[in-house]
């Protein structure tokens, strides 16, 4: 037996149930005299529900009610009551509130019958009339109505610093240019849904599609004046998320609000097409003024972002962060915009802002590189940052040239000849182009649970989700290595509002806070064990403080001389203990504020275009990656990988089709949003650079959620110029753009 | 609730009688279309016949060519040794559709019979005039990044998403058809109709009509041939436009020639004027760039599709070039 998991590819300890069908989500758990719910949606973007007829619907034996706001039980009326942890400034949205419509597809009714179908057929027959208003959904043409939000969610336009103006004036070389993006959907393979199951005792247990048990159940317990006791949350594995489920979505506050209503279990899952009826990433305009002297030193960077948000809250991210994160300059501007459209509130989306800043700041240090006639590796290696100049605080850790030197050697960048349209394959064009790319790598407040019972097992727990990323797995093999126990013995528990407090599954902080947790609760386990040890008879450890012994093979042993050690399950049967049980929160350490905390990665692209056609062919990929301490080498390469897919699709396929006439997303489909497949992904290479961080969290690993699908897209496209000589500046970069 | 009927004759007779009781009765095949139509409220038949008990299994051999019936699988069709020995167009034209499962379901008559993927059609709270006719057309000054270039009316710019039936239309195929009259035969270029003041018809198929094979006539087109399909993703999307070539070459000369394109008009769309111009040339880039002209004269974009214009002609083109085995 060999108890050293950190850092080896161990496989899923969930992979069997999940390729077995035995992992439940939301909408496969039920109960006896389950009922269930189907939304109807509003086919205007903006006005009034003049009247609403349910007649037809409520004459259909099976149909137990439909809900509207003219007869919705009563809600709190409080902004705050309907915040949640993920929420922008401003008033949420509110289901069924008043007859107001703010955006297409808002759900204007809802309707509860004894079996799905009928729930379905009742949707259809309810009759709405409306009164229309004109609406705005076009970020472009309104971007003179944009705005500074009083209050940034996040992405607060860094402070200027130097003179910008003067400095670009003056530079020899110079990039002016604008970057667009249009909105994309998240659109994980699970629906979102909620199966409200209505106890005996009147209490619910509410199964929930969401990266946060603790944050579905607060917000319930607000709008609903419940207890913590009246609604649980479970949700133990969630069908990807993306960001998707960091706000409690509305068929949670629809199925509880039905359930509480008709005393009754109540499903509901959403269909496809209202998947695009709430948040999205936001279309974003961005311009870049960067300046450089004629040998590459960056003199004056202004970045400045026009983003779509809704009517009703300020959605902002980390857009325009990335210049002092990525490169020194001491003539920087920034500047920050919204425009209000009639669209939902825009939603975290893998590598929010991150994505999109680093998308049009890559590329415009691509066209920099070219204006000054210096390798796009050269100029970032040039005005390389060891602080981060948005807190002008140096990094926790830094192995960006790293990445570059490794992902550059492994690509054969040398080889390159900078020259567009230089290089061929038969008749197709190849390009060459590379991005860096940086995400937040920081440690948010967690707590766990620890229970060690007689025979051995280890059971920890936190209410935290595993939304595919392969949390269950990771906290397994931190548990199971700070105890010495095989990985069989231990059982890591999430998703269940019962559970002590993590953060939301998200901004790529649960291995380094949840970890963190779980790795302090095991230490507190350890820690109790040697004291239950001190007393034994023939106790190596009679002096022995935690530092000195250490856990291995399912023993605790002293470091000096490993051969002197008791099993655990020892300890517990002489001592007599059924269980150990220890609850910690972790908290980021004082220490941790002066530096800046970040995971690194350099991308290389070959692409193959056929200019006949614009058709690109992304041929290749790597990526080297600076994260820390890597948990689990398996599960890590999978978050890369799939961050490099979706970095393919954000850069060649996606896009939601707004129709700005009726203010409605038309391609709600997955026939129709495309996201790749197998056949538009080639060969990926996934390099870990080492690196070791003693500040950025008690475990040393930082996050690899996003960091993967950052710089993707900048690489394509400045891999897109290479090839073609044709420099697009809008994604996706479909054929049209191309040919 | 919509309480849909369901049947599974064994026999066509009473398929056709069932079907000729009620205009809200549909033939049910593979389902690949028909139900995700049910599912989003587009289509709402009271009574399904389920035809898959019908003898329309074969491919067989005939007199004058190949006669596949319109119960065969499209993997099955792309797959089969004469089809690939004699029809090696149709086969390419099969495998550049939907995915592996999709065809393994799919049959003959069903993607023959399959509707557009407008948006607009699929949103059931917008207006289309093929799903609600009257009501307007949404795509007209919408999204219509996917639309006609060709044969559009004022009423309706959808296309046909069709591979297979592109590869037909170029090589002459014939529908046939039985109903209470008894059997017809409908040449490929007139079973699918322009939109005109009628795009909720897609077809000429009576409505109390079922389709029972194609037929194929045998022709030189074995060798130089190409489908050539291009989509936004490498696999797994409908065409933005797709080009069936077919080549009949002896010592450099164009014997004949078949050309057809696909996502451009409500219909395959059969390019016979571009065939003219290639045949009894001489095979070249240049002739096949005259064709491309030929074939692109009355095309019309939208605000979305304007890249059909050169796609098109480039498409054309290249598949020629393919199919002339001139890479
Ligand atoms: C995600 C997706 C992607 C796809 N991609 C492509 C693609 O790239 N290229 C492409 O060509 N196709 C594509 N398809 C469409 C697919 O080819 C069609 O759905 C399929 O061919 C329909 O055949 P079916 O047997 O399933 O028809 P069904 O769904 O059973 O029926 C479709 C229609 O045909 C009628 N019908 C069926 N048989 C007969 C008959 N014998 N006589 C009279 N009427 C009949 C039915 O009444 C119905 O109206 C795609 C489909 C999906 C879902």
């Amino acid at each position: 037996m060999n108890t050293n998991y950190i850092g080896k590819g161990t496989s899923r300890v969930d992979g069997r149930e999940k390729v077995t069908g035995q992992a439940k989500y939301a909408a496969e758990f039920t109960a006896e005299g389950m009922t269930h719910a189907f939304v109807v949606s509003s086919r205007i973007a903006k006005g009034k529900i003049k009247s609403i007829d349910a007649s037809a619907a409520l004459e259909l034996e099976g149909v137990l009610d439909v809900f509207t706001h003219k007869n919705r039980p009563k809600l709190a009326w409080y902004d705050k009551s309907y915040q949640d942890e993920d929420s922008p400034p401003g008033s949420p949205f509110r289901p069924l509130y008043d007859s107001e419509i703010q955006f297409s597809m808002q759900p204007i009714a809802l309707v509860v019958a004894e079996t799905f179908e009928l729930a379905r057929y009742g949707a259809s027959l309810v009759q709405v009339e409306y009164e229309e208003e004109s609406h705005t959904t076009n970020l472009k043409a309104n971007r003179e109505k944009a705005y500074n939000p009083k209050k940034y969610k996040s992405g607060e336009p860094p402070k200027s610093r130097g003179n910008m103006e003067e400095a670009f004036a003056g530079a020899a070389a110079k990039v002016d240019q604008e970057y667009f993006h249009t909105s994309e959907h998240h659109n994980p393979m699970e629906m979102h849904a909620s199966t409200v199951v209505w106890e005996d005792d009147g209490t619910m247990t509410i199964y929930d599609k969401t990266q946060s048990v603790k944050n579905s159940q607060n917000y319930i317990k607000k709008i609903f004046d419940l207890s913590t006791k009246d609604a649980r949350v479970i949700s133990p594995f969630v069908g990807g998320a993306f960001g998707s489920g960091l706000r409690p979505q509305y068929q949670l506050f629809l199925a509880v609000m039905a359930a509480l209503a008709l005393e009754r279990s109540v499903k509901l899952v959403l269909t496809r097409q209202q998947m695009f009826s709430f948040g999205h990433r936001p279309a974003t305009i961005q311009h870049l003024q960067l300046g450089a002297s004629k040998d590459g030193n960056l003199l004056a960077a202004k970045h400045e972002a026009f983003a779509e948000t809704s009517r009703f809250e300020d959605y902002a991210e980390n857009v325009v962060v990335w210049q002092n994160t990525l490169y020194k300059c001491d003539n920087v501007a920034f500047d920050y915009k919204l425009v209000g459209l009639d669209v939902y509130t825009p939603l975290d989306m893998r590598a929010p802002g991150g994505v999109t800043g680093m998308y049009a700041l890559e590329s415009a240090m691509d066209e920099l590189a070219v204006a000054a006639g210096i390798d796009p590796v050269e100029l970032r290696l040039k005005n390389y940052t060891e602080k981060d100049q948005n807190e002008d605080a140096p990094f926790t850790s830094k192995e960006l040239k790293e990445c570059y030197r490794q992902a550059a050697e492994k690509f054969g960048w040398e080889k390159r000849n900078p020259e567009p349209r230089s290089m061929r394959d038969g008749h197709k064009l190849v390009g060459w182009g590379m991005a860096s790319a940086a995400w937040e790598a920081t440690q948010q407040e967690a707590s766990a649970k620890a229970q060690l019972t007689a025979d051995g097992k280890l059971i920890v727990s936190s209410a935290t989700a595993d939304i595919g990323t392969g949390t269950y797995t990771v906290m397994t093999q931190l548990a199971a290595e700070t105890l010495g126990l095989p990985l069989e013995d231990v059982t890591f528990k999430l998703g269940d509002s019962t559970l002590p407090y993590a953060p939301l599954e998200g901004g790529s902080w649960t291995v380094s806070s949840v970890g963190s947790a779980v790795k302090k609760v095991c230490d507190a386990i350890g820690e109790r064990l040697l004291k239950f040890s001190r007393k034994l008879p023939g106790s190596p450890f009679a002096l022995a403080g935690l530092e000195e012994v250490k856990f291995e093979n399912g023993m605790m042993k002293l470091k000096s001389d490993p051969s002197k050690g008791f099993y655990i399950k020892d300890i517990m049967q002489q001592r007599e203990l059924d269980v150990i049980e220890e609850e910690v929160t972790s908290k980021p350490a004082s220490e941790q504020k002066n530096y800046a905390p970040y995971a690194h990665a350099a991308v290389f692209v070959e692409v193959k275009v056929d200019e006949d056609f614009g058709t690109i062919t992304v041929s290749r990929v790597v990526s080297g990656v600076a994260a820390g301490r890597v948990i689990n080498t398996k599960t890590s390469r999978s978050q890369i990988l799939g961050g490099i897919v979706w970095g393919i699709g954000m850069a060649l396929e996606e896009e939601s089709f707004m129709d700005n006439t009726f203010g409605r997303f038309m391609n709600h489909n997955l026939a129709e949003y495309h996201v790749p497949v197998n056949a538009d992904v080639h060969d990926i290479e996934v390099i870990f650079v080492e690196e070791h961080d003693e500040i950025v969290n008690p475990i040393g690993a930082k996050g690899l959620g996003e960091i993967g699908i950052v710089g993707v897209a900048a690489a394509i496209a400045n891999a897109v110029y290479h090839a073609t000589g044709k420099r697009v500046r809008d994604l996706p970069i479909t054929l049209d753009k191309v040919m | 609730m919509n309480q849909f009927e369901y049947t599974r004759p064994t026999k066509q007779k009473a398929a056709l009688e069932q079907k000729a009781k009620s205009p809200a009765t549909k033939f049910i095949a593979g389902g690949t279309n028909l139900i995700d139509l049910m599912k989003h409220g587009v289509e709402n038949p009271q009574k399904l016949v389920d035809i898959n008990r019908l003898p329309l299994h074969k491919i067989e051999q005939t007199k004058t060519g190949l006669r596949i019936g319109a119960l065969v699988a499209n993997s099955t069709v792309a797959e089969d040794k004469q089809v690939l020995e004699k029809f090696p167009l149709l086969s390419q034209a099969l495998v550049s559709g939907a995915s592996a499962q999709l065809r393994h379901m799919a049959t003959v008559g069903g993607n023959i019979m399959q509707r557009t993927r407008c948006y607009y059609f699929y949103d059931t709270a917008l207006p289309c005039n093929k799903r609600e006719p009257g009501s307007g057309c949404g795509a007209l000054e919408g999204i219509n990044r996917i639309h006609a270039i060709f044969g559009f009316s004022d009423k309706c710019i959808a296309v046909h998403p069709s591979d297979m039936c592109v590869a037909l239309a170029a090589l002459d195929a014939k529908v046939l058809v039985t109903g209470p009259n008894g059997d017809r035969s409908i040449s490929f270029l007139d079973f699918h109709r322009l939109p005109g003041d009628q795009p909720e018809k897609d077809t000429n198929l009576g409505p109390d009509e079922l389709i029972l094979a194609v037929d194929i006539p045998a022709s030189p087109f074995t060798k130089n041939v190409h489908y050539l399909k291009v989509r936004e993703r490498a696999s797994y999307a409908f065409a933005l436009v797709s080009v069936a070539a077919a080549l009949d070459i002896e010592n450099n000369t164009i014997r004949n020639a078949r050309l057809a394109m696909g996502g451009v008009a409500h219909k395959p769309w059969r390019l016979l004027g571009a065939e003219k111009a290639l045949i009894g040339k001489q095979v070249s880039e240049e002739v096949f760039q005259q064709a491309a002209a030929v074939a692109m004269q009355g095309a019309k974009a939208f605000e979305h599709n304007e890249y059909k214009l050169k796609l098109a002609p480039n498409s054309i083109v290249q598949a020629l070039k393919n199919a002339a085995g001139m890479a």
